[in-house]
């Protein structure tokens, strides 16, 4: 027992993440803690997107369930869990089965490497950013598997789509990355680095975050990324694989019940991996805003102070919508709950000023802010870009961010090769 | 960190390998031929990781298992599979397919006996965090020249690819 507590300690006084420190225990914590994380991030997501959907479109969104609709993910995932479950007569069993499984594994064994801090990731691979391309593209296999296993129309053509889609983008997507790469060897030692938290302390060291080195490389080379990452994940514009009007539900239209609930998981948590590696590799991880315009201790002070500032904002939002609450006595039970969620939200508000805490969870809270604001984006695309044709989609893939990703690898190398010979 | 259990995950690994590499031949439906094919594919880089290969590792699983094998799986799923199950998954060339057996065979035995002479009982396996470094020094540097050629190979088979397909150009 005491050896056990003696090696639980050992871990908090060391600098390094659990994986390289090589601390089963710690690592297991923070598996828990990040599945639980996102597991929480999904539900939140799935809210947010059919607020925010409804208010561009001048609707309310669920209203019904809880207090402006709070508790309707949960009702929905409840739905989800007690429906029958179907599978189609002449499908094929095991594919059928071990499709859901695949992509939901996939899209959860990235978060391994996903850095929300100097020590706060699960390990630090050497090969970080190949890690995650490659299981993320294993999702892939999971879509045509489904989609084939149905054996049915709809979703087979939904599964060659994404399949084309996603290998068509896939190359665009790799010669964006490999851009940073190259701007993470511009230091003394001349050596790039493809581990995550080795891109996010390039960055602090060169003093620049990769979207403004050499601008406006390091911005197309961002904006290529980002209009790839979006027809990765199958999200609108690019969600020709699930298009409703044409598909009906695309790969995952004979899926019932939890089943599918595992693919919505899966999109959702490959949505927040992709944005993670956009995040670590042009914006900075977990350094936060204005390091070289606004530094000092002042100043350090302050942007420490954002993470309970942003639970104090939500708790007095609740507080008003409590104010606001219709007073008829059927509500009363919605306004309680809500000024008890809004009471909790200032709790952790308030915890999160005191200055251990703080000092621990700014890093995380920073690189959660970036994550987020992309996850809006995601909602922002679907509420007002339309769809892609085919033809089109492929058409932008291969001839227009192709080129544009090779031009722009070409000109950083030639920009890196100037500046190591001005040093 | 140190390794935990290296023998266990070798064996475990070898066994999905070999399980895989036996289903891709048997089955008689291509896809989940395919998919057996993606398995051993994936305990194979498993394996690269085991020797400190992680940069191969990544990119085994990035090119076959993610890119290569999709593609397969592609043109697979547009075969008709009704026809394809009737058809013979074995040929009747058994004389020189044994012969070719027998001879990987011997190889495996003279290699298994001789091992210890051939190969080093204990390599030092290089740092995990300087492989990807290394491959890339020894690209850029040592093999620059063979590097060049393999590129060359693969602009004459991309442009072989678009003279096939494209009638006019």
């Amino acid at each position: 027992m005491h050896q056990f507590v003696q090696y639980v300690l050992s871990y908090l006084s060391s600098d390094k993440t659990p994986g390289s420190a090589g601390n089963m225990f710690w690592a297991f914590v923070y598996i828990l803690l990040i599945f639980t994380g996102l597991s929480i991030a999904v539900i939140a997501m799935n809210w947010l997107e059919r607020k925010i959907l409804a208010h561009m479109q001048v609707r309310l969104g669920p209203m019904r369930v809880g207090p402006h609709g709070l508790l309707q993910p949960i009702a929905d995932a409840l739905k989800l869990l007690l429906k029958e479950d179907i599978m189609p007569a002449e499908a094929d069993g095991f594919v059928f089965w071990i499709a859901p499984l695949l992509v939901v594994l996939s899209a959860f064994t990235v978060f391994i490497v996903v850095p929300f801090g100097p020590t706060h990731a699960v390990t630090d691979m050497n090969i970080g950013v190949l890690f995650m391309l490659g299981v993320s593209s294993l999702s892939v296999l999971g879509i045509v598997m489904a989609g084939w296993a149905s054996n049915s129309h709809y979703p087979l053509i939904g599964a060659l789509r994404s399949s084309a889609q996603m290998v068509s983008y896939e190359v665009a997507m790799g010669l964006a990355v490999v851009s940073v790469i190259l701007m993470t060897s511009l230091n003394a030692t001349g050596t790039g680095t493809l581990s995550m938290i080795g891109i996010v302390q390039a960055q602090q060291s060169q003093g620049i975050w990769f979207i403004f080195k050499f601008f406006p490389l390091g911005l197309i080379g961002f904006f290529i990324f980002a209009v790839a990452m979006v027809a990765e994940t199958n999200r609108a514009p690019f969600d020709l694989p699930e298009a409703e009007s044409e598909l009906t539900a695309g790969f995952h239209t004979e899926y019932s019940g939890f089943r599918w609930s595992l693919f919505f998981l899966a999109e959702y948590s490959a949505m927040i991996a992709v944005s993670s590696i956009a995040v670590t590799l042009w914006l900075g991880g977990w350094l936060r805003p204005f390091p070289n315009f606004l530094s000092g201790s002042v100043a350090d002070l302050v942007f420490s102070l954002f993470p309970g500032i942003t639970f104090l904002f939500l708790a007095g939002m609740c507080f008003y919508s409590t104010a606001r609450m219709p007073k008829h006595p059927y509500f009363r039970i919605q306004t309680l709950g809500l000024a008890g969620f809004g009471v909790v939200l200032g709790l952790i508000g308030l915890l999160l000023f005191v200055a251990p805490v703080r000092e621990r969870v700014q890093d995380i809270y920073w690189f959660s802010a970036k994550v987020a604001a992309f996850m809006y984006l995601y909602i922002w695309y679907r509420g007002t870009f339309p769809r892609y044709r085919f033809d089109q989609l492929m058409k932008v893939g291969w001839k227009v961010l192709l080129p544009m990703s090779l031009g722009v690898l070409i000109l950083t190398a030639g920009a890196g090769m100037l500046f190591s010979m001005g040093k | 960190m140190t390794p935990v259990a290296t023998p266990f995950f070798f064996y475990l690994l070898a066994a999905i390998m070999v399980i895989g590499g036996i289903l891709v031949i048997t089955r008689k439906n291509a896809v989940h031929s395919a998919l057996a094919l993606i398995l051993t594919l994936l305990a194979q880089a498993a394996l690269y990781l085991m020797l400190y290969a992680p940069f191969v590792a990544g990119v085994q699983i990035i090119l076959y298992a993610g890119g290569i094998m999709v593609l397969f799986l592609f043109v697979i799923m547009l075969v008709n599979i009704d026809r394809a199950e009737k058809e013979r998954a074995f040929n009747k060339q058994w004389v020189i397919g044994s012969i070719a057996a027998l001879a990987l065979g011997g190889l495996f035995i003279s290699v298994y006996v001789k091992g210890k002479a051939i190969f080093p009982v204990n390599p030092r396996p290089g740092a995990e965090g300087q492989n990807t470094q290394a491959i890339g020094t020894m690209l850029y540097g040592q093999y620059m020249f063979p590097f060049e050629i393999a590129s060359l190979l693969l602009l004459v088979a991309i442009i072989g690819a678009v003279v096939m397909a494209k009638k006019r150009i």
